[in-house]
């Protein structure tokens, strides 16, 4: 029965079309295919909190675009609490408002797994971003984090010059977060590549830039001769670069971490010498690049969990001496046009 | 004289008579983890290279100041049978608050007053509520502290991280540093000698082991239990302010992520591992300068041993249980000495 009604409407449609075809030569499809399949649609965002750079600049972008298609763009804000990402999840699968598309930043490898599983089964797409987990999402948007750090290291590498200690410290951030298991397993592919090279201290911050400043202290006491840092993540990297300063050992150790370049946490604290090198991520372009798969996704038909696409930010290790006026997005211009609106 | 005769009778209920090394014949909590601690410390200095310089040993005493002065606070409200789970996030939210004001051209010293206020306000109402409307400190705590990090994050700050502008004082009191030893470590040490001056030696002090140890019996014979409970609300408040300004003043930056962290189970940790009852009425600043020499030297040679942090939790949770065990062989829990209210 549904067959058959199908069939009768398209070949209706293509009468339809046939006789109208010649009259609107000049009309372009695209525009009202790209309507009917868009508007209406429901994208949600469930960082892992609300409250900083990538999250706040990645929920500008995307709004910015859903409402130009005629959507309606959400984000929850759990805060750093995997408990309520869960529930944020749950809740909107649930809803009589489920999102059509799920933009989700997982906390571990595992946590959210199953509640994605349901997701797609409801007949949400789920895009994965900027952290990876074990779980085929329609798209990754996001880092090559194995890459990063080995884009890290060879700026460390860099950063010593041939006639340093050659001693390295690492800040990890933890022992659970993919972008810190993968990031530490890039930065070790670039050092056995210099031997020479060895890493002195890879103690972990949890992401907290006080206990960062605490372990970098202490090493920056075991090893004085250190000539480079890698701390896993410009959040915390605070910490690591006023341990540094406490030693006087300003312009001695060559900081380098990664971040969302954002201007006053990454492109500010290389102007003025805090950072050594910053591998940023362009973060319009990758809040561009999910807005490109979630216009695909909505238009392709097909269901939730066909398709498994990575999609890389392309990272740079940004230098003072390579450093653009363009270099770094402005929060603060971004609130500040969000406000003005 | 009221004060005299207060302190004699503590002296002699509470066996808080010595002042210096815990008493060695009697094994306590304290003891036992001052014990660990000199153990720890001696087998940091022969294996570990780098241990024992002048260096580390103020990276130790830095590395748990902000955490000491937190504990401190803790202290004084655990000891009057408390306890405040909002110190973090008044702690966080306050200077993120005012920060947040600088950073938007609030005039400095309106800025501080507002907070100062806010911070106070937070104090007193803790006090209050656990004080006159009688609900448990445990809950009261939580909810005030939830609300105070709910209200400054959604209502009067924009990002997680607030940072200190250029130049202001709070930026160059991180830079102070008196024969190389950062300015923390002072203020810590001064803050300590302070809380003992007061829980020793001034009446309100010594009301509340009174207050802590048997509330009935201490407003029973006249001591104003209320009003001073709601004080020691305040005066953690105002500590957690000043801990707070210090990490800013470091970081040049304060991230209210913080209150999310283990940092509050920490404070707890510190205070209660060097021998602070939870039920109240026991401990003093010593106890707390013991817990925070343990926590010191074990994460700091952890972290010389390059130890990753999931190992340096399993750890540390061994050893506080170890702790405790112990205690709890040598100072066995019957009827007379546990109490009503024990948590």
């Amino acid at each position: 029965m549904k067959l058959i009604r199908t069939l009768m409407a398209a070949a209706t449609a293509l009468a339809v079309s046939a006789f109208v075809a010649p009259t609107f030569a000049a009309d372009d499809p695209g525009p009202a295919a790209y309507a009917k399949s868009l508007n209406g649609k429901r994208v949600m965002l469930v960082p892992l909190a609300m409250g900083f750079d990538l999250a706040q600049g990645w929920a500008h972008y995307l709004k910015k675009e859903v409402e130009a298609w005629g959507g309606t763009f959400e984000t929850r804000d759990p805060n750093w609490v995997v408990d309520a990402g869960a529930q944020a999840i749950t809740d909107a699968i649930a809803s009589d408002t489920r999102p059509d598309v799920l933009i989700i930043h997982a906390p571990d490898l595992n946590s959210y797994s199953k509640l994605m599983k349901k997701a797609q089964a409801a007949g949400t797409y789920v895009l994965l971003v900027d952290n990876p987990a074990n779980f085929p999402a329609d798209a990754f948007v996001g880092s090559d984090w194995d890459k990063l750090g080995q884009l890290e290291a060879e700026a460390a590498v860099k950063g010593c010059g041939e006639n340093s200690s050659k001693k390295i410290g690492l800040v990890q951030g933890d022992q659970a977060n993919s972008s810190s298991l993968y990031q530490y397993a890039g930065i070790m592919k670039v050092l056995e590549k210099h031997p020479d090279f060895q890493v002195v201290a890879k103690p972990d911050s949890n992401w907290d830039a006080t206990t960062s400043r605490n372990v970098t202290t202490t090493m920056l006491q075991q090893h004085p001769d250190i000539c480079s840092i890698i701390d896993f993540w410009d959040g915390d990297a605070t910490g690591a670069s006023a341990a540094i300063r406490d030693a006087k050992l300003e312009g001695k150790v060559f900081l380098v971490t990664t971040g969302g370049g954002e201007k006053t946490a990454d492109c500010d604290k290389l102007v003025d010498g805090t950072y050594g090198a910053v591998v940023m991520t362009d973060l319009a372009r990758q809040s561009g690049d999910m807005n490109a798969i979630i216009k695909f996704l909505l238009q392709s038909g097909q269901p939730a969990g066909t398709s498994h696409t990575y999609i890389y930010t392309l990272e740079k290790a940004t230098t003072k001496a390579d450093l653009k006026p363009d270099s770094c997005w402005d929060l603060k211009a971004l609130q500040a046009e969000a406000a003005a609106k | 004289m009221a004060a005299r005769q207060g302190l004699s009778i503590g002296a002699k209920d509470i066996a808080m008579n010595a002042i210096g090394w815990p008493n060695w014949r009697r094994l306590n909590q304290e003891g036992i983890v001052f014990a660990i601690a000199i153990l720890l410390f001696a087998a940091a200095t022969v294996g570990l290279p780098g241990f024992l310089t002048a260096d580390n040993l103020v990276a130790i005493v830095r590395s748990v100041s902000v955490l000491g002065i937190l504990a401190l606070g803790m202290a004084v409200v655990i000891i009057g049978r408390g306890i405040d789970l909002s110190a973090v996030a008044i702690m966080a939210m306050s200077v993120a608050w005012y920060l947040q004001l600088l950073n938007t051209d609030t005039s400095d010293g309106l800025a501080f007053a507002y907070v100062l206020a806010g911070v106070l306000a937070i104090g007193l109402l803790n006090g209050f509520l656990v004080a006159y409307a009688d609900v448990p400190a445990i809950f009261v705590t939580l909810a005030t502290g939830s609300f105070v990090f709910g209200y400054v994050r959604s209502q009067l700050i924009t990002q997680d991280a607030v940072p200190v502008p250029q130049g202001h004082w709070v930026e160059l009191l991180g830079g102070l540093r008196f024969l190389d030893i950062p300015v923390e470590v002072f203020v810590f040490a001064g803050l300590a000698f302070l809380v003992f001056l007061f829980l020793r030696y001034t009446k309100w002090g010594r009301f509340i082991y009174f207050a802590g140890d048997n509330p009935v019996a201490a407003r029973n014979i006249g001591i104003p239990v209320r009003p001073m409970l709601v004080l020691r609300y305040v005066l953690s408040a105002a500590m957690a302010l000043i801990a707070g300004l210090l990490t800013a003043a470091s970081l040049h930056s304060i991230n209210t992520r913080v209150v999310n962290s283990t940092l509050l189970y920490d404070i707890v940790l510190v205070a209660v591992i060097g021998g602070i009852g939870l039920s109240g009425g026991r401990g003093g600043v010593r106890n707390v300068l013991v817990g925070a020499a343990l926590i010191g030297i074990l994460l700091n040679a952890m972290t010389i041993i390059d130890i990753p942090l999931l190992y340096q939790n399993l750890i540390k949770a061994a050893i506080l249980l170890g702790a405790i065990i112990v205690d709890g062989i040598i100072n066995p829990r019957d009827e007379q000495t546990a109490q009503q209210g024990d948590i």
